[in-house]
């Protein structure tokens, strides 16, 4: 992802009297009431097919459009050999204010990486999805840019994902209506 | 004690006493200076540089460790010129440590990461690559050794110099290759080797036992006696009890030395690593297992417990506290008028002892006992007349005769009584065999005293709650003293 620097706009004096800025939202909201009241127009009319409905979105039969940064279902990388990358410093479970990360540590076979994670969960039932965990991460381990929301489940025990979960190498089923 | 001056600190007259370091006069007066390798009881060999002071009159900053207090001493610690002196020292202690904060044990309570925010704040400057040296190395059973956090202090070896006179440490090579290792053919196995693991100020020696279990910072406090010998040493209990899959669900995470006049800065390893099974085998219920297994109330277990307890045998232990022994007195003896009391250090609480700390004694307060002129009878005459079938009554209090007697006579000897209560934190091999088991707290679920073998009183406080409906001892003797009378 290449990253565009963009430049704060100045505050400038029409900027601080704050009427003009307010007329310029109010003209935001005003653009789409009758944009999108011409839209139903058009379709009582008949015109179907000419104009989209709305700027509603048909979830779920139309794939929800995410922002390029939303934060949505954690996911844990990997090392260039396959090794998962976390070291289970528990910096993200210290960090993490709704407390769903648990963490248990234990050796790690290669002398170079020292520690690694026995067990990671994380509990999408408890998450508030502020993403702490992703910027308290020292060595990029965990990312929020799967891009799945559709994480629901029918008991509060499957709202858990496990480790193998996280990292994609073991897929988490959605569970059937109990 | 020595002569009283007065010097100048930080622009303030302080009167200390003469010859006294200016490091510890300073943190008499409240002023901390930053230090690696000064510790109050392995001496100042000055190689860390960075408690470095200014002196009215020096040319450069001095060290405040080798710096003896003499009377018109003007001191300054918060000069730009001290500050700027020890975040250059600070920056090249760092040139060659690995930053592996977030898997090092350590950090959170490390001397770098410390220093670092208090005097270092600097830019890194480092574009050089780090110089390698061992890692993850087995220093010995409770030690690992990680050369390339080291900043060589040399606190470690002058432990195993000066204090247990086992020099299994050293410092090898030199310039930046210069690094701490065991010496040839040597283990760092001697009886106080938890020691250089709290001593050393950054992450270099941490604790085997410890090492993944939990995050300092995680963990609560708790000052509190070891129960390990009759020495009675200060420690701080360290649990973890917020976060239960931490430290494999266990409540007690470490135990750490505690600075007082009876232990110095130092405990043992029998001392620091005997918690580990404190919560193995808990009891939590009042239960009468016999005839049939029935939970019992507390008062409900006085009530029918206390009318049957004429004639009994008491076995105890040192285990004890003053508070605990106390309340037994009044109940056994002052009540019950109890002639047999069995509470001797036998081969089961009998262990190594030295110079330093251990004591033979593996109870914490047989002193207390003593003090309230309690006797103990002895092991053998009890096994006798329990062979002969002349006890009715037996009451164990936190003593497990399977290691007494040996399991398989224990248990022959107690099944034949007819009325057996078993009293005490952990079930042990024989609470089975009990009428009537009664919970009681373990030393870091109570608060109280223990008597040391040289009479001092050593006063604990409670680090957890107690398991279940766990009371400490003396509750529970006040309870059948009541129901007596």
């Amino acid at each position: 992802m290449t990253v565009r620097v963009v430049e704060r706009p100045a505050r400038t004096l029409a900027v601080q009297i704050y009427f003009i800025e307010a007329w310029k939202g109010l003209g935001v909201t005003f653009r789409h009431f009758f944009v999108n009241m011409f839209r139903h127009a058009a379709r009582a009319l008949g015109l179907k097919g000419w104009a989209p409905g709305a700027v509603t979105i048909q979830y779920p039969e139309e794939p929800a459009v995410l922002g390029a940064r939303a934060r949505t279902r954690h996911r844990l990388l990997k090392r260039d050999d396959g090794a998962p990358r976390c070291t289970a410093c528990l910096l993200c479970e210290t960090i993490c204010p709704a407390r769903c990360i648990r963490i248990t540590a234990e050796n790690a076979p290669d002398v170079l990486v020292e520690k690694r994670a026995k067990s990671f969960d994380i509990d999408l039932g408890m998450c508030v999805f502020c993403g702490y965990c992703v910027e308290a991460c020292p060595v990029d381990a965990i990312h929020m840019d799967s891009n799945e929301v559709e994480i629901a489940s029918y008991s509060r025990a499957d709202m858990i994902w496990t480790m193998p979960q996280l990292l994609g190498d073991e897929p988490k089923r959605p569970s059937s209506f109990p | 004690m020595g002569k009283l001056v007065k010097y100048r600190l930080n622009g303030r007259e302080v009167e200390a006493e003469e010859g006294r370091l200016v490091i510890d006069a300073a943190k008499d007066a409240g002023v901390e200076i930053a230090h690696y390798c000064y510790h109050p009881a392995l001496g100042n060999p000055g190689n860390c540089r960075l408690c470095v002071v200014e002196v009215a009159g020096a040319p450069k900053p001095m060290p405040s460790c080798r710096l003896p207090v003499k009377e018109g001493l003007d001191v300054r610690t918060d000069t730009d010129a001290v500050k700027r002196a020890q975040a250059g020292v600070l920056e090249l202690h760092l040139v060659n440590h690995p930053l592996d904060c977030p898997v090092c044990d350590q950090s959170g309570e490390c001397g770098l990461q410390d220093y670092y925010m208090k005097v270092g704040r600097y830019p890194s400057r480092a574009r050089e690559d780090k110089e390698h040296k061992g890692k993850r190395i087995e220093a010995g059973p409770h030690v690992m050794l990680d050369q390339e956090r080291c900043i060589l202090c040399t606190r470690c070896t002058r432990f195993v110099d000066q204090v247990t006179k086992t020099h299994e440490l050293g410092i090898f090579s030199r310039g930046h290759q210069e690094r701490v290792e065991v010496a040839p053919g040597m283990t760092l196995d001697n009886a106080y080797s938890g020691n250089v693991v709290d001593i050393c100020p950054v992450g270099a020696l941490t604790d085997r036992d410890f090492r993944y279990k939990v995050r300092v910072w995680y963990l609560d406090h708790a000052d509190s006696i070891c129960p390990g010998c009759s020495r009675g040493c200060g420690i701080s209990v360290h649990t973890s009890t917020k976060r239960p899959w931490h430290n494999e669900g266990r409540r007690v995470a470490r135990l750490k030395p505690r600075w007082s006049e009876v232990n110095g800065h130092w405990m043992c390893d029998d001392g620091r690593y005997g918690f580990a099974n404190l919560d193995t085998d808990r009891l939590g219920k009042v239960l009468r297992l016999r005839p049939e297994r029935v939970e019992l109330s507390w008062v409900d277990m006085a009530e029918e417990l206390a009318g049957r307890l004429d004639g009994v045998k008491v076995v105890a232990s040192g285990m004890l506290s003053n508070e605990d022994w106390a309340a037994f007195k009044a109940l056994f003896v002052d009540t019950l008028t109890v002639q047999d009391l069995y509470f001797s250090a036998e081969p089961d609480q009998i262990g190594a002892e030295d110079d330093l700390l251990r004591k033979k004694e593996k109870v914490p307060n047989l002193k207390g006992a003593e003090a309230l002129g309690l006797k103990s009878g002895s092991f053998d005459r009890l096994a006798e007349d329990l062979e002969a079938g002349k006890v009715r009554c037996l009451y164990v209090i936190e003593r497990d005769l399977a290691k007494v007697w040996g399991e398989a006579r224990a248990r022959a000897l107690l099944t034949q009584v007819p009325l057996l209560v078993f009293q005490g934190p952990n079930k042990g091999a024989l609470g089975d065999l009990a009428h009537y088991r009664l919970p009681a707290t373990a030393y870091v679920e109570e608060e109280g005293c223990f008597t040391n073998f040289e009479g001092n009183r050593r006063p604990y406080r409670k680090a957890l709650e107690p398991i279940g409906c766990a009371r400490p001892d003396w509750e529970i003797f006040k309870l059948l003293q009541e129901a007596r009378s």
